[in-house]
């Protein structure tokens, strides 16, 4: 039956009227905001606009990773904070993975007590809110550890005290590049190797031991340079002068109470997201595996993981956005994250809506990026039907 | 042995012997380790790995906490020669801490708001009532428990900015989650709705919500909405801070109710029109009470979750339990016992979770409602 493109059914009338009524609404509320927030601003003498970007931030800023001085703009403060930000959700992400997949195998190893600590610290750590662990930590980083004066030194070089961990600085010499190069050329040298290895095993089915003989590669490369250019690197140390020390390397406390908080509560939930990975594969796989003879380290990686990586990769990304928006919590203990540095320009200027733009275009970035690559490795390990 | 004596031959008959006992090193004490704790050379090393850290900690912790503690309730100092924890400071401060400056003579009020609270929660776990009688009073719960803490009607009012303590965090959860239902539930089949334009709209503010850190939701509370709202209309800071965790909780609970809306079979709703029955009664009636009883658990897990970031609005300047442990211990009079502070802060948030996660477990493994 053909229809009349002017006839409409009776439904299509009702949706059209409540979407032009649901429209109409959000433009009265829109507009209704608009004029608030204009009228407001003006009665309080705040400028709008990102104009504020560019003028001189005044602030100082304890951990940032470039060079910062506080007659810098509060544009460049803040990608100082976008910076801190970054660093803190890379290294969390890759610790806690660590730690969480430690934790998870511990949690379904045949062994009753180490399976029993592992769910005790997953219980706990689930259970308490991440400012306390993060107060905690910061608790333990300044108040446990000793004054400069008296730190603990484990070896030369290192200090360990309440005002951070102090650690040599490497100052590159001429030649160093040549190191560089070699690294470089030991890096390239194992993949060729693991690309034959790889040929090599599906046409004659013949193994070499590509992972040793890479190693092997990526560490006797740089080594032999670093021994003909005669160690083109000399270090920098930490010497105590006065209250403080100076010179050498240096991770804050804030930085490492901020750390280890973070690791240490996602790599409970990363943990959980394991053990339910590895259950999840059946019995039945694993006691096959086992008659066809494969060793358990090859039934692990040949057949548990790839399963069991089904079900742990769309939740630990959920868990890996958690972490990235977690290290706002670094406002609470000091440490300049992006948030931190926001709040800080909002105190000074109070250009609130501003900032809280770029805070979430910044973090739905960080995000988008994280969600997509984590949906590149979920499809790697689909089932693929054929 | 039996003899069957015929022209003299002898006939033996086998007899089997009884079964041995199984070894004594597979069953018992004994094979209950041999299996558990020491199958393997590396489990005996894990396990006595283990065995070492737990000797290294647990005697020191015990000690700390119970032996070598003071227990005393008198307010003075603890003595320095007691190595162990001062939980005197607890029982010191534990009015502020559970209720913040709450005034002293109305003391019985939240006492007794917190006791109808309890008995919800008792009727709610033992189902001593129908699920929709529960549900009615838990929406009408928090109108009678706000007027007792906060008076009006004949009590006298006391001043929110005096409200602190586990009384603040609880609330602000509650709250949160009674209220963030029905806003994530609307959210949610708006999400699902074949109108382009809701569809949308549902979306971008779900994936915006969810997208940034509740602090930064809880600074736009407590900064932006003063400029958003009309010149001369205040709300204080608690409302605001308030509304920030009803907005941040509902994204959170729209995905969650999708979960469920999405584990419907079509056939029932295909059913349920077939029958006769207009949409919004296919939705209500039909669809939102099965999606609703698969996500329970989940929505239990939400409320945990809520619950442990209530102690966020500290950064807001609320002193909510974790924002008056810190208070206190930072209290001129009673410094260096963050320690004790700080396990106490750990151990009632622990058992409050705990007990929510197991209850919501509990559901899962039952299957009721």
């Amino acid at each position: 039956m053909k229809q009349s493109p002017f006839v409409f059914s009776k439904s299509f009338i009702t949706t059209l009227l409540l979407q032009t009524a649901v429209l109409s609404i959000i433009f009265y509320g829109v507009y209704t905001l608009l004029v608030n927030t204009q009228a407001n601003l003006e009665a309080r003498n705040i400028a709008s606009g990102f104009g504020f970007l560019s003028l001189e931030s005044g602030m100082p800023i304890s951990n940032s990773l470039l060079p910062y001085s506080p007659t810098d703009s509060y544009g460049y403060a803040f990608l100082m904070g976008v910076f801190n930000t970054l660093y803190v959700a890379f290294f969390g992400i890759v610790l806690a993975t660590l730690l969480g997949i430690l934790i998870g195998v511990a949690r379904v190893s045949g062994n009753w007590l180490v399976s029993k600590l592992a769910e005790i610290y997953v219980e706990v750590l689930r259970n308490i809110p991440l400012l306390l662990v993060l107060f905690f930590t910061y608790t333990i980083a300044l108040a446990a550890l000793p004054i400069p004066r008296k730190s603990l030194n484990p070896f030369t070089g290192f200090f360990l005290n309440n005002r951070g961990i102090y650690f040599p600085r490497p100052i590159p010499e001429s030649g160093f590049w040549l190191v560089c190069l070699a690294v470089l050329a030991g890096i390239v040298t194992a993949f060729f190797i693991h690309r034959h290895a790889t040929r090599l095993h599906r046409e004659t089915g013949r193994v070499i031991p590509s992972f040793t003989l890479g190693m092997i590669a990526i560490i006797a490369t740089p080594a032999i340079a670093w021994w003909l250019t005669g160690g083109p690197m000399s270090w920098e140390y930490a010497v105590l002068k006065g209250f403080n020390f100076k010179g050498g390397l240096v991770i804050r406390p804030e930085f490492s109470a901020l750390m280890t908080g973070l690791i240490l509560y996602t790599a409970a939930f990363i943990g959980e997201n394991v053990r339910s990975g590895i259950q999840s594969v059946g019995i039945g796989q694993i006691n096959s595996s086992k008659a066809l003879g494969l060793p358990p380290g090859l039934t692990m990686r040949k057949v548990v993981l790839p399963q069991a990586l089904r079900v742990i990769i769309p939740a630990t990304t959920n868990d890996y956005t958690s972490l990235v928006k977690n290290s706002s919590l670094a406002v609470a203990i000091g440490y300049p994250d992006m948030v931190s540095i926001g709040g800080t320009i909002i105190g000074q200027n109070d250009q609130a809506i501003e900032v809280i733009a770029l805070w979430m275009g910044v973090y739905m970035t960080i995000n988008l990026v994280i969600s997509l690559i984590m949906n590149w490795l979920n499809a790697k390990v689909q089932l693929i039907g054929r | 042995m039996t003899i069957l004596s015929d022209a003299n031959r002898e006939v033996f008959i086998f007899q089997p012997m009884h079964d041995l006992p199984a070894p004594l090193e597979s069953v018992g004490i004994i094979g209950w380790l041999r299996e558990n704790l020491f199958s393997s050379k590396v489990n005996s090393l894990l396990t006595m790995a283990a065995l070492l850290f737990l000797w290294k900690t647990v005697p020191p912790l015990i000690s700390w906490a119970v032996t070598d503690a003071t227990w005393s309730f008198s307010p003075d100092p603890c003595s320095i020669e007691k190595t162990g924890a001062c939980w005197t400071f607890i029982f010191v401060k534990f009015r502020v801490l559970m209720l913040g400056l709450y005034p002293e003579q109305f003391i019985w009020r939240p006492v007794l708001a917190f006791a109808i609270f309890l008995l919800v929660c008792g009727l709610t776990v033992f189902r001593l009532l129908r699920a929709r009688f529960l549900i009615a009073l838990w929406f009408f719960l928090p109108l009678p428990l706000f007027f007792l803490i906060n008076g009006g009607m004949g009590l006298e009012t006391v001043d929110q900015s005096l409200w602190g303590g586990l009384m603040l965090s609880i609330g602000l959860a509650a709250i949160g989650i009674i209220m963030s239902i029905p806003l994530g539930i609307l959210l949610a089949l708006a999400r699902r709705s074949n109108m382009v334009l809701v569809k949308t709209l549902s979306i971008g503010i779900i994936e915006s919500i969810r997208g940034v850190p509740l602090i930064t939701i809880l600074f736009m509370a407590s900064v932006m909405m003063p400029i958003f709202l009309p010149q001369g209309m205040n709300i204080n800071n608690l409302l605001r801070v308030q509304i920030g965790i009803i907005l941040f909780s509902s994204a959170y609970i729209a995905e969650v109710v999708r979960g469920g809306l999405q584990a419907i079979p079509k056939g029932q709703i295909e059913a349920a029109i077939s029958l006769g029955l207009k949409s919004w009664t296919v939705t209500c009636f039909v669809v939102l009470p099965q999606a609703l009883r698969h996500v329970i658990p989940s929505l239990i897990g939400r409320c945990v979750a809520l619950f442990k970031d209530t102690s966020l609005v500290i950064i807001v300047g609320l002193l909510d339990f974790l924002g008056m442990i810190k208070a206190s211990a930072q209290d001129p009079e009673w410094l260096g016992y963050d320690a004790e502070a700080y396990v106490f802060c750990a151990l009632i948030y622990w058992i409050i979770c705990f007990s929510m996660s197991q209850y919501g477990k509990s559901i899962e493994r039952h299957n009721r409602w």
